[in-house]
């Protein structure tokens, strides 16, 4: 697991900058380890249009307790639907 | 103190010309017609959310016609839904099924996968917790 790996060696380097000397040499070697590591990760624009479910949480039992409502809702504010 | 004072005045002012704004239009106020044109060309559709969107390229008059018509339900929206104890989502969502069954043919809405769809005789495409 990388990140296994990055996080135990940030805390070394996080113990070398506070016992100083070696510790702080070290932790420029850890930092400069992960250079390239931070380098190999690749972003491709997805080819489809991503679609968000925002309201998948709201279930059939609430839409059916407002519906009628929201039907009058619909009918006194025609102008705007 | 006086400031407070002063506040509460503008407030209490701009909430009369509210409610004297909102009596002077009908209840049942017919679409206007910039908005019924739109519709009828499917430049407009009805989204799943609950709100209006723009089907082809998007104009200026058409962006700010479709803002106020949003903004107006989504007031709509928000009140109802205070009412009634549920969220402005789920209120919206809920009126959203309602406005895409009350398309007629030729106009557009959203199906559930997202796609503007063009209303036919049959039944439109709902999502399927629509009442």
């Amino acid at each position: 697991m990388i990140s296994a790996k990055l996080t135990s060696r940030a805390s070394s380097a996080h113990i070398g900058r506070m016992i100083g000397g070696l510790g702080k040499r070290l932790g420029v070697i850890v930092l400069a380890g992960s250079i390239p590591l931070g380098g190999c990760i690749n972003l491709e624009a997805p080819d489809k249009p991503i679609v968000i479910e925002l309201n998948i949480n709201i279930t059939q039992e609430v839409i059916y307790r407002l519906a009628e409502d929201a039907g009058n809702a619909i009918e006194q504010n025609a102008d705007i639907f | 103190m006086n400031k407070n004072m002063i506040r509460r005045t503008i407030f209490g002012a701009a909430l009369a010309a509210m409610a004297a704004g909102s009596i002077a239009v009908p209840a049942l106020a017919q679409r206007d017609p910039a908005y019924a044109a739109a519709r009828a060309a499917g430049q407009v559709g009805e989204k799943m959310d609950g709100y209006l969107g723009i089907v082809g390229s998007a104009t200026p008059d058409l962006q700010s016609m479709v803002d106020d018509i949003n903004i107006r339900r989504r007031a709509v929206y928000a009140e109802r839904a205070q009412a009634q104890g549920a969220t402005l989502e789920e209120y919206a969502l809920t009126a959203g099924c309602l406005a895409i069954s009350n398309t007629t043919p030729g106009e557009k809405y959203q199906a559930p996968d997202g796609s503007w769809q063009t209303r036919t005789s049959a039944p439109p495409q709902r999502d399927p917790r629509c009442p």
